[in-house]
């Protein structure tokens, strides 16, 4: 294993530290117990976002901390959840009066960690709704397991919520349009390569290097299926197909195309993939009225990609263009 | 001999001896159907919860059951803090200010237990899941105390269902937690859940029988 680190046990704790430091401006890192927030919270008046999860997925969540997105994020040991202790005063520290809004990936262990922290942070008088992110089309029998879990639409829910709290909605409003985003999102990804997390040293599944794993998830977990090595736009084809399954995307329809990179994987690959699945979307009469492409929640330096398709309406497009300043996302600042 | 504190504190610290010595074990139970961190997980955090029963201060079963919970629950992460916080926090919110346990109050702290795990995890028997390991404990130790069973017989009778319960969670397909991803390819391997949460029912009955 070579990565660029000192000490695995000490991964998240500098790696925070630096990100604190570089966007001073933006953020404040709480080191103990670890969280970040906006370096204004709490805003007077709007909403709290409070979202976080195990580390390894950057920029996301810390990343995305700032104007027009959360107000606080709070990152686990490396794909390893949160504890209530970290989250109970995230969600106090951006707590205007307005309420908190938990934007939580759908696993097992974010579940029950964020579900016990806003449990315990209602006790403390803070109205805490929750909202599940489970955008992953690749878990088919969502009956009989813990659900699909959250994936790339998890960053156009930040982002789109984000929008709706800034604008001075009420938590009932930021609520439900972030409901309304993960219900019309659909993401699926692949991995050319397996990650290999810190502290164990070794990748987290075996690929060689004929095969590629589609379905993956976010934490170098085992996909839906290995098959043999094929082109981008096999690839991308093979990605894309299910999304829009399962989405019932048509003829007319107005859509979100984002285009994730896992870590490992560069951007001229990615755009690529981009290209494709837009000449796909083109041909089913799908129209891309805003488009995401890069490194925006990844598998540490895993080598692949996922790709997202968010059916938009108007009120969502007119929240993503709002102005964003986030140390992973700017615009209109 | 009823229980008391001391008992309690006993438990909690054989949790971490023992737990200790199944670390390697439970991680490799993790490894074929989770994400093998389980023994890891566990062991920090009772080695936590030890180092804060270390300053003293609990003088009520109740008390170590509630410092054992919130300990667990900021330093095990994952699904297995949550849910074993719960499991503590239940327990000792059914025991309240007693000082001691008689039969029925272990009938009851376990049940209260067990139902914190259901209500935060929301697994059923059969799901392959540490509810495997509680309910057949909680069932083994009510009907234990219905026939005039000793506390430590109760403890006794719920650590041997609870092993019993680990074990039969080898066949079965998951369908909650990491493991249910797996679908088929889940049965065959014991769920470390499960199993640890043998290993905590075996240390309490242990440590109770040793004070008689």
């Amino acid at each position: 294993m070579k990565k660029l680190i000192n000490d695995p046990q000490a991964v998240v704790a500098e790696s925070v530290e630096g990100f604190g430091a570089a966007h001073a401006d933006l953020v404040e890192v709480h080191p103990d117990p670890l969280f970040i927030t906006r370096r204004d919270a709490p805003v007077q008046g709007k909403v709290g976002l409070v979202s976080g999860g195990g580390s390894g997925h950057e920029p996301l969540h810390a990343g995305f901390v700032g104007r027009g997105m959360l107000d606080a994020a709070v990152p686990g040991a490396v794909f390893t959840s949160p504890t209530p202790d970290q989250i109970i005063p995230a969600t106090l520290a951006v707590n205007s009066g307005a309420g908190v809004l938990h934007i939580v990936k759908n696993y097992t262990g974010d579940v029950l960690n964020f579900e016990t922290a806003a449990e315990m942070a209602q006790a403390e008088g803070v109205e805490v709704r929750s909202v599940l992110i489970n955008d992953d089309v690749a878990v088919e029998d969502s009956l009989y397991t813990a659900g699909r879990r959250g994936v790339g639409g998890t960053v156009l829910v930040e982002r789109i919520a984000g929008a709706a709290a800034e604008r001075g909605d009420s938590l009932d409003g930021v609520s439900g349009i972030a409901q309304r985003v993960n219900d019309n999102v659909r993401s699926m990804g692949v991995a050319l390569s397996a990650c290999t997390v810190p502290h164990a040293g070794v990748p987290s599944f075996d690929l060689t290097e004929e095969e590629i794993e589609i379905g993956i998830g976010i934490h170098g977990e085992p996909g839906r299926h290995k098959i043999a090595m094929e082109n981008a736009d096999g690839i991308t084809d093979r990605l894309l197909e299910p999304i829009l399954a399962d989405l019932k995307a048509t003829d007319g329809d107005r859509v979100l195309l984002f285009v994730n990179g896992m870590g490992g994987t560069p951007a001229s690959e990615l755009y690529i993939v981009y290209r494709r699945a837009r000449q796909v979307l083109a041909e089913r009469g799908i129209s891309v009225e805003r488009s995401l492409v890069g490194n925006y929640i990844t598998a540490l330096e895993m080598q692949g990609a996922s790709i997202s398709v968010l059916k938009l309406d108007d009120e969502m497009v007119e929240l993503w263009d709002t102005p964003v300043w986030t140390p992973a996302l700017r615009w209109g600042v | 001999m009823a229980l008391t504190a001391q008992w309690a504190e006993a438990w909690i610290r054989e949790c971490s001896q023992v737990l200790t010595e199944h670390r390697t074990a439970l991680i490799e139970l993790d490894r074929a159907i989770g994400d093998a961190d389980h023994g890891e997980n566990m062991q920090r955090g009772f080695a936590a919860v030890v180092a804060k029963l270390d300053a003293g201060g609990q003088e009520t079963p109740g008390a170590v059951f509630k410092l054992t919970a919130m300990t667990l629950m900021s330093t095990v992460g994952g699904a297995a803090g949550p849910l074993y916080g719960t499991a503590f926090l239940r327990a000792a919110t059914a025991l309240g200010d007693a000082a001691e346990i008689d039969p029925a109050a272990v009938v009851g702290f376990l049940t209260a237990a067990r139902d914190g795990v259901v209500a935060r995890g929301k697994a059923e028997p059969g799901d392959k899941t540490m509810i495997d390991a509680w309910t057949p404990a909680v069932e083994a130790a009510d009907t234990a105390q219905s026939a005039g069973a000793s506390a430590v017989e109760v403890l006794e009778a719920a650590a041997n269902a609870a092993q019993a319960g680990a074990l039969a969670t080898e066949p079965l397909i998951a369908r909650k937690g990491r493991a249910s991803y797996l679908g088929e390819r889940s049965a065959g391997h014991r769920d470390p859940g499960a199993q640890s949460s043998a290993l905590i029912l075996q240390a309490a009955a242990d440590t109770a029988g040793r004070q008689q």
